[in-house]
């Protein structure tokens, strides 16, 4: 088995790394769905998402690599980091769970991400700021797509109501963290996030109050995946996504 | 023989078929409101749904390395890779929907076991050659296959067909590079590509169905130019474009029959196993019972969401109207 690497982070590959762990560890619970989805052309917009998500990381790594210095790749970062270095919103790593649990994680989560990735897009960092406006715009695709699942399956069934009701309970907790703000140190590469918030409740109100569901009070909102303390459910992502990379240490792919 | 019986139910012979024969002939394009026998338009219907299924059921073996892909370039090429396979299906469905069934109806044939798919998928996936192994063997038998389909009589068949073979060569040749890396690498990964041909030669070579002297929807098919090749002929192209491919690898055939014959210019194999094929056709594969339970379980667990979305749809016809 391989062991981990050891990452010197400075607050820009720290950033780099959590925003491209974001789109790594969420775009893989979208990869989990090929195969099962519940239709056809869910199939392809949903391993089109991942796609997409994963394709992020790649950049973001690659970015991350280069503001380390230290010879690593994107597959080290991937790979070779154990759970407590991964630096994902705990909200990416809930499991895939049922269709409702995942389109309304992908709605309320890109909805934000192309709000973030908008903003970035005027940082002073060249590379993220042509990054960020390209991918602002697959996040946009992502919202109409999965926003108009959130109206099926809100204004659909009482049984697809009830499902997107209680996974917008389960998701709840999740949503405070996603805007912590990042060290003060990289103002004038990352976006003010904590700013955001106040668009993204308007947008995701507006959406969830259109599918006739309610976003709950939540009075203990959890937060620890920039830091590195996750769930219980990351560990066993993480075991089953690097174990075979681990497993023969050094090999090329 | 199933597709015989068809044509001499309908007596063969009427003006109409022959003027369809003439068209066929002519290499002139069927389509989907021309007159056609029913016969023709059942055979095409059975083995464009059950290309379809393939398709579908195909995308479970694979699948089961997303998740575990080694790189993340692997990741997102065997992702979009496995996405390109649903694609496929969603094309094939809407070329069988042009002869008359809803994929609704050709969905339920599969899952309550009326209608075939590629028997190759019932074998597992066990390491990640074997992704690899599939891209470059299967997916090669296969382009092997619909190559000539390109040029099958009936055109929404023919022009899907273009399309897919292009993707599967690319498929195909992606598989080869996983090979060539692995056989490239550490003595594991070497092994572990061995092993993963071991596994596959032998099946891929009955994707091309039995022998010609058995082969069951041969004659009509040629004849309306569905099929323009035979089994035997189309594993022979497939064994003499592969052979020198694995050699290349530095990998060894599974047979110790094979050799390469300079008076015809093929490779020959030993005697293929058509007991394994016929017991893995019949539901003795590794994966057989498990390919459909999750094409069911699937099915099953999505129905609320088809639903949900068929519901809010007519709630937004009747807001409109």
């Amino acid at each position: 088995m391989s062991v981990a690497i050891a990452v010197a982070e400075t607050p820009l590959v720290r950033f780099l790394l959590g925003r491209a762990d974001d789109a790594l560890i969420l775009g893989h619970r979208l990869s989990e769905w090929t195969g099962h989805a519940p239709i056809l052309e869910e199939e392809l917009a949903l391993a089109n998402m991942g796609l997409d998500l994963i394709g992020q990381a790649r950049a973001l790594y690659a970015m991350a690599a280069e503001a380390e210095g230290a010879a690593h790749d994107e597959d080290d970062y991937a790979y070779l980091r154990d759970e407590g270095q991964f630096r994902n919103l705990l909200i990416v790593e809930r499991p895939r769970g049922d269709f409702a649990d995942t389109m309304l994680r992908q709605a309320l989560y890109a909805i934000y991400a192309e709000m973030f990735w908008q903003a970035t897009s005027r940082s002073t960092h060249r590379e993220l700021a042509g990054f960020a406006a390209k991918a602002a715009k697959e996040m946009a695709y992502h919202v109409r797509h999965a926003g108009a699942w959130v109206m099926r399956l809100g204004g659909g069934t009482v049984e697809s109501h009830a499902r997107a009701q209680a996974a917008l309970e389960r998701l709840a907790p999740y949503l405070d963290e996603m805007f912590d703000g990042e060290d003060p140190s990289l103002a004038a590469i990352a976006p003010d996030v904590p700013a955001l918030r106040k668009d993204w409740d308007s947008a995701a109100r507006t959406l969830l109050g259109e599918a006739g569901l309610t976003l709950p009070d939540v009075p203990y909102p959890q937060r620890g995946g920039r830091v590195g303390r996750h769930g219980e459910t990351l560990g066993h992502l993480l075991a089953m996504f690097q174990h075979l990379h681990r497993s023969h240490p050094g090999a090329t792919w | 023989m199933y597709t015989q019986g068809l044509v001499s139910i309908e007596g063969a012979g009427g003006a109409e078929e022959e003027r369809f024969q003439a068209r066929v002939d002519a290499e002139e394009r069927i389509e989907p409101n021309d007159w056609m026998p029913e016969a023709y338009r059942r055979t095409l219907m059975r083995q464009i749904s059950q290309h379809a299924h393939s398709e579908i059921v195909g995308m479970l073996p694979e699948g089961n390395w997303i998740t575990r892909a080694p790189s993340l370039k692997r990741k997102a090429a065997l992702l979009a890779k496995v996405q390109d396979e649903g694609g496929h299906g969603l094309y094939l469905y809407a070329a069988a929907e042009t002869l008359g069934s809803s994929r609704e109806e050709m969905v339920d044939a599969l899952l309550e076991g009326r209608a075939k798919y590629s028997s190759i998928f019932n074998y597992p996936t066990r390491t990640w050659a074997d992704i690899g192994a599939i891209g470059w063997l299967v997916d090669g038998a296969a382009i092997m296959n619909q190559i000539p389909l390109c040029r099958c009589s009936y055109g929404p068949y023919a022009r899907a067909m273009i399309r897919i073979c292009r993707e599967e060569s690319f498929h195909q040749r992606q598989g080869y590079e996983i090979m060539l890396t692995l056989c490239r690498g550490t003595e594991a990964q070497k092994a572990m590509a061995q092993d993963a041909l071991d596994r596959w030669w032998w099946p891929c070579l009955m994707m091309f169905g039995p022998p010609d002297a058995q082969s069951q929807h041969g004659d009509a098919s040629t004849r309306w130019k569905i099929k323009r090749f035979s089994n035997d002929g189309l594993r022979q192209k497939f064994i003499d474009a592969t052979v020198p491919q694995a050699h290349y690898l530095g990998l060894t055939v599974p047979d110790p029959e094979l050799r390469f014959d300079q008076a015809s210019g093929h490779w020959l194999t030993g005697a293929i196993d058509w007991e394994e094929f016929r017991r893995v056709l019949a539901g003795g594969g590794v994966c057989n019972r498990e390919r459909m339970e999750a094409r069911r379980r699937a099915h099953e667990e999505g129905a609320w969401v088809r639903e949900a979305a068929l519901a809010y749809a007519a709630k937004q016809r009747r807001v409109a109207a």
